[in-house]
């Protein structure tokens, strides 16, 4: 079966040579090895551009394959971030309470410990109570479970609620854009219970590997999204090339008609709008320690458009050309924002690329929707001309 | 005092023209001592002898001590007003010479004496020739009231000419009376007389008449006037209530974690507390029995027991007493004060009311133009917001050029108008008649457009908010009552939102235009083979669409701030309308507009600390309304809604 | 014979106009049956309210031996119950090829886990094949369904009904814009399909129904007009009328 899978799909296996190279080859180069061409800023700028790969896998399955235009799946990927989060601002600060009650005449009670924590971390907002939702943060194992269960609860009950109801097409991206717009101004509240616009912070310091140096946790890291994207990859490819495929695409080109063949409709787009949000909130999960910190900011709206933007311009309806798209398009911007390329003078007037990309990536995205909207992905159909 | 100040006031005001035998300067040198060096108990004197003399010259010379102007002249005692380098008579007012400042001695009055001083101008200053100052006298007494100024104030009613200001002064001494009147029936009746009036001060006397303060006994004290009784547990906290007993002394104090932990660390002796060694005394239970055994042996007050506390709260009555003691009196204040709190919340829905509507005016604006794109051509322009924004700059822009503000505007709408016509009919051209039959493409293909222009925006104009400043005539606010008011700007605003829907149905319904974009939206298919060019159709539609979203953009900025980023404010708010509206119905978009408008300003006085919160909900209801309505609430039927 | 579906008193209206009026109609279990009428009969509507997309107004539609009620059930129950639809628009999913097209029609368990996990097995391999030799598309199995002709994705379509093993088949105009050849390959199939299953044809083209040699019910105005044979019903002269001249019935 598996290679009956891989023999019908070559570009997966392709797409995974590819991926373990490029592992192998930024370890090599990496810090860690004392070569140190590639810094350790660098990895871990790599680390979090491979999440967002996976998190463009997950969008393109549920948009380029299914149909559904989301423009709520990075509010997934950041419950994911805040659902490690919490683990790791949690068992970092009892670390560091701990070991300050240690000088007291008195071994500290429990809830003495809870309050140093709970007053360290909601000290910002003016409280030092522990909301509800923090239940579980003093227990990893608990927490990686949220990371899942917390983004999947929400698609799913949303995703009923859509689906049942019969939204489609632009009207359920209105939706989508709506849900994630509510999350993140609930989340931009003081007594939202994560800190308001304050967010987590100090996620890049893991609890329990104080004295390791960042250089090999950014390689870690770097590993772990190698081989969540590559493991994600690997199970989308198998999702959408097989009968699943057929259904969902058939649901994408012809919904009604899907319908009328006998299959119901509303609990495959479910299935698929949550298999994937479950995706993307892994993929935050990984991210956000590498970025450090997470706030309400990066769930806003633009985030999840940004998102369809990568999707779009790689190419929906084939994975690879989320990869693309998310990698390309995120590494550009940051190179572009970064103050990385170099002004462009004109002559009467001198371009000043922080100033002038969004402009750019605004018009060029308008290009690509109506002139390839294959996107780059397209360009491989002309390198490899499938013998029809 | 008291009584001679209101004589005084009374000699001065009933017998004007009075000849006095004494001069102002002799008075002062009789007080030299305290004129010199005022306290601000020694001043009530000097003050009372002052003002019972009646004399015109009292008044400059208060404000001038006031504003400690006056000196003494070491050679001779006599007292001067200075001004500048020049002395002036205190009695006739007129410069004397040079002042030198040596041989001159200031009156230095602090605080204290200063507003003395002031309380004792009032009285004049209610009666000054000048409405300024009677005013300026009335705004005084209105922020501090007291006993004092109310003989003053009644006695100047009679004379005051200024009806305005009569009525003001009758309408506060109305409340200094509720508060300070001599006998209960006064009092009654001028609490009785302040019934309709919904300002906030008249809230605030009545609820002084009404303060409480919460007391606690073993029985219900015979003499107090109970506002109510207070049951531990419901009305108050158990910890609250046992905290009272404890400031009350009736009961002993508790002993909190971290005074057991305290007294345990003082009483650590060999690595050991009570015979618990200190590793143990990790837990809150550990911490206790070792506290208790403390206390056994004395050495730390004892815990307080559960049971203790709850026998302590049994045994007394916890209740709330009015500070004032005439039951009668607090009677008619409650009363009254129900009367007008009703009033007030009835005005407050009117208020919300206004509010909602000017608010629904807004989207219903903001929305129009994407309702009937998307209604026409099934695409969503995600770049309406900045259509807006455009609208709104174009108004900046044409104010930099033409300063009279009402001319400005006046050229501003239609331009605006122009501008994101001509935008909108270039953005159908070049990009969304190419991305027909895919509408999800096209929100992607004008989110694109969308980014490049506010970042274009951002560019030209800079990120700081500039203002769009609307004429003078539409500053203010039409007030109905002390809490019904509504700004003319939100009038303006409402004005053009029916304007627009006027205009919009009457193209819709009346006009060849509106006939063919009917049909287009119906069936284009059927439309075309008629002879209808869709091609023209869509074309207009949507710079017709984008057009009204530059008007908006100009109304939006005048009342708030125009920033790149103000399109982005309002596209979800306008997408919401239109899809709880329907699509395709400039009637559904007004009650989607209607119903969004009036639910952010239901769930924000709901809520009114809380304005992200109340985001939160209605995105959340528009959410659970889709369920039920999935079309909105004019949703087109049969098979054209089908397909 | 006994009944298969009975559709009985059912009426609806779209804003105030009245698509199906009083709608009563009987089908059995193995015929063939071709329903005509002018434009704005309700032929379609019809069979939205059989398949479940348009809720009526009022009336009954019952199914099969136990007499279940179809009108609280979704468009893929009503689907699983054994009613398949064919629309009036070739609708095949052109992105795929005529064995996925096949492949996703046939009778098989429905479910998203199912499917997910479903294996492609031998026998399933021999059905598709053999619908694709019904259809006379046995040698485009691989091709993508979008570069078919026009007849073939009508053809497609029909087979994609047949792999459901539905009891009951609703067809819309199958002979739209087919050449007189391929008009006869569809009458054939639909002939044998009906030996063993109710099929329905809605169709305009009088000689196409002539060809398919069935009873024939007449709709006009949401109602049935008169049943029977084409020759009875073409001599019917209210039919004549309706069909001719308007405004006479």
């Amino acid at each position: 079966m598996r290679r009956s899978f891989i023999g019908e799909n070559p570009s997966v296996l392709w797409f995974l040579l590819a991926l373990s190279l490029f592992t192998l080859g930024v370890t090599v180069l990496s810090e860690v090895t004392g070569v140190a061409l590639i810094s350790t800023s660098f990895v871990k700028t790599l680390g979090k551009t491979l999440c967002l790969c996976l998190i463009a896998v997950a969008m393109d399955v549920v948009w380029g394959y299914c149909g559904i235009l989301s423009l709520g799946h990075f509010a997934f990927f950041g419950l994911g971030g805040y659902a490690i989060g919490m683990w790791l601002m949690y068992a970092r600060t009892e670390a560091i309470v701990l070991e300050s009650l240690a000088g007291q005449p008195l071994p500290p009670t429990p809830q003495e410990v809870s309050d140093a924590i709970g007053n360290q971390i909601f000290g910002v907002v003016g409280s030092s109570e522990f909301p509800l939702i923090w239940a579980f943060a003093d227990n990893l194992y608990l927490q990686l479970l949220m990371v899942v269960l917390i983004p999947g609860l929400l698609a799913l009950v949303f995703g009923w609620l859509a689906f049942r109801s019969r939204v489609t097409g632009v009207y359920l991206s209105i939706l989508t854009q709506a849900m994630t717009l509510a999350l993140s101004l609930y989340l931009f509240q003081n007594d939202s219970g994560l800190r308001g616009n304050n967010g987590l912070s100090g996620l890049q310091n893991i609890p329990g590997y104080e004295d390791t140096s960042q250089a090999v946790i950014s390689i870690v890291f770097f590993w772990a999204s190698a081989f969540a994207l590559g493991a994600g990859y690997l199970f989308f490819a198998w999702v959408v090339s097989g009968k699943m495929g057929s259904v969902i695409k058939g649901i994408r080109d012809n919904e009604a008609r899907v319908r009328f063949l006998g299959y119901h409709v509303e609990s495959y787009k479910l299935f698929v709008f949550t298999i994937t949000a479950v995706v993307s909130a892994i993929a935050g999960a990984l991210y956000y320690p590498q970025a450090g910190i997470i706030n309400p900011g990066e769930i806003a709206p633009i985030a999840s458009i940004y998102l369809a933007v990568w999707v779009a311009i790689g190419g929906r309806g084939r994975l690879y050309g989320a990869v693309i798209g998310a990698a390309f398009v995120s590494l550009l911007s940051s190179w572009f924002t970064g103050g990385g390329a170099p002004p462009l003078n004109l002559g009467f007037y001198t371009i000043q690329w922080t100033d002038w990309w969004l402009v750019l990536l605004g018009l060029s995205f308008v290009a690509v929707t109506l002139f390839f909207p294959k996107g780059i992905g397209g360009l491989f159909d002309y390198l490899v001309r499938k013998p029809e | 005092m008291l009584r001679l100040l209101l004589l005084a006031v009374a000699f001065c005001l009933t017998l004007p023209g009075i000849s006095h035998a004494q001069s102002l300067q002799d008075l002062l040198q009789t007080h030299s001592e305290e004129v010199l060096k005022p306290g601000r108990r020694s001043v009530g004197v000097v003050l009372d002898d002052l003002v019972a003399s009646g004399l015109p010259q009292v008044v400059p010379f208060l404000e001038a001590w006031r504003d400690r102007e006056v000196v003494q002249r070491g050679s001779d005692g006599l007292f001067f007003r200075v001004e500048g380098d020049t002395l002036y008579d205190l009695d006739s007012g007129e410069a004397v010479g040079p002042a030198e400042s040596a041989g001159l001695t200031d009156s230095r009055p602090n605080g204290g004496v200063r507003r003395a001083i002031g309380d004792a101008l009032v009285q004049f200053q209610l009666s000054d020739p000048d409405i300024m100052k009677r005013q300026a006298a009335v705004d005084a007494i209105a922020r501090s009231m007291d006993v004092s100024q109310l003989a003053p104030l009644e006695n100047s009613i009679e004379g005051e000419r200024d009806a305005a200001l009569k009525a003001t002064k009758e309408r506060l001494a109305r409340m200094l009376t509720a508060l300070f009147a001599e006998t209960v029936d006064d009092r009654i009746a001028a609490i009785e007389g302040l019934a309709g009036d919904l300002s906030v001060d008249v809230r605030a006397v009545l609820n002084t008449v009404l303060s409480t303060s919460t007391g606690v006994a073993p029985a219900l004290p015979e003499d107090a006037n109970i506002a109510r009784l207070l049951e531990p547990g419901q009305d108050l906290s158990e910890a609250d209530a046992y905290a009272q007993l404890v400031a009350a002394d009736l009961a002993p104090p508790l002993v909190s974690a971290s005074q057991i932990r305290e007294a345990l660390v003082a009483n650590i002796a060999d690595g050991a507390v009570a015979g618990f060694p200190v590793h143990q005394l990790g837990s809150d239970d550990s911490r206790r029995a070792a506290y208790q055994v403390l206390a056994k042996a004395g050495q730390v007050p004892p815990l307080v027991t559960q049971a203790e506390q709850a026998a302590a709260l049994d045994s007394h009555v916890f209740f709330e007493a009015y500070d004032e003691p005439s039951a009668a009196i607090t009677d008619a204040a409650r009363a009254t004060l129900d009367k007008i709190e009703t009033q007030v919340a009835l005005s407050q829905f009117a208020d919300l009311a206004l509010d909602g509507l000017s608010l629904a005016s807004i989207y219903f604006l903001a929305a129009i133009g994407l309702a009937i794109t998307f209604g026409v051509m099934g695409v969503i322009n995600m770049a309406h917001g900045e259509f807006i924004m455009m609208g709104a700059y174009t108004g900046f822009v044409v104010q930099l050029f033409v300063p009279d503000y009402t001319l400005s505007i006046l050229i501003a709408l239609p331009l605006a108008f122009a501008v994101t016509f001509g935008a909108g009919v270039a953005m159908e051209r070049l990009v969304i008649r190419h991305l027909y039959h895919r509408p999800l493409e096209t929100l992607l293909a004008t989110f694109g457009i969308s980014i490049a222009l506010q970042q274009l925006a951002k560019n030209i104009f800079g990120t700081q908010a500039r203002p769009l400043t609307s004429p003078d005539w539409l500053d203010g606010a039409l007030v109905f009552n002390d809490v019904i008011a509504i700004s003319y700007i939100r009038i303006a605003i409402f004005v053009m939102a029916l304007i627009f829907l006027a205009l919009i149905v009457y193209v819709l319904k009346r006009t060849r235009l509106g006939l063919e974009v009917r049909a287009v939206t119906q069936n284009p298919g059927m439309a075309a083979s008629m002879g209808i060019n869709p091609d023209r159709i869509n074309m207009l539609t949507f710079g017709l669409g984008s057009g009204i979203a530059g008007i908006a953009g100009v109304a939006i900025g005048l009342y708030a701030k125009v920033t790149s980023e103000m399109g982005a404010d309002y596209i979800v708010q306008s997408f919401m309308t239109v899809v709880v509206g329907g699509v395709g119905n400039v009637w559904g978009t007004l009650a989607g507009a209607s119903l969004i408008g009036f639910l952010q300003k239901g769930i924000e006085w709901l809520n009114p600390s809380n304005t992200l919160a109340a985001q939160t909900y209605m995105i959340l209801f528009i959410i659970l309304f889709i369920q039920f309505r999935p079309k909105g609430i004019v949703a087109l039927k049969g098979r054209a809604a089908a397909d | 014979m006994s009944t298969l579906l009975e559709v009985s008193g059912v009426s609806v209206s779209f804003d105030g106009f009245r698509a199906i009026n009083n709608l009563s109609i009987q089908f059995a279990e193995a015929e063939l049956r071709a329903i005509i009428g002018p434009n704005g009969a309700g032929k379609t509507t019809f069979m939205d309210i059989v398949t479940g997309k348009t809720k009526p107004d009022e009336g009954r539609v019952t199914w099969g031996e136990r007499n279940v009620s179809l009108l609280g059930m979704s468009e893929s129950q009503i689907a699983n119950e054994g009613i398949g639809r064919k629309f009036q628009k070739p609708t095949v999913f052109e992105d795929q090829t005529v064995r996925q097209n096949l492949a996703m029609a046939l009778k098989n368990p429905r479910g998203p886990f199912a499917v997910l996990t479903h294996k492609k097995t031998k026998r399933n391999a021999e059905r598709i094949e053999a619908t694709a030799d019904q259809i006379g598309l046995l040698d485009s199995l691989m091709r993508v369904a979008g570069n078919l002709s026009h007849g073939q994705k009508q053809w497609l379509e029909i087979g994609m009904l047949l792999a459901q093993e539905p009891r009951l088949l609703l067809v819309d105009e199958p002979a739209a814009g087919m050449t007189s050849e391929e008009r006869e390959k569809t009458t054939d199939i639909l002939r044998e399909a009906a030996q063993t299953r109710a099929v329905v044809v809605v169709e305009h083209d009088m000689e196409f129904v002539r060809r398919l040699d069935c009873k024939v019910t007449v709709l006009h105005e949401g109602s049935v007009l008169a049943e029977g044979s084409l020759d009875h019903v073409t001599a019917n002269q209210r039919v004549i009328d309706v069909y001719l001249g308007r405004g006479h019935a």
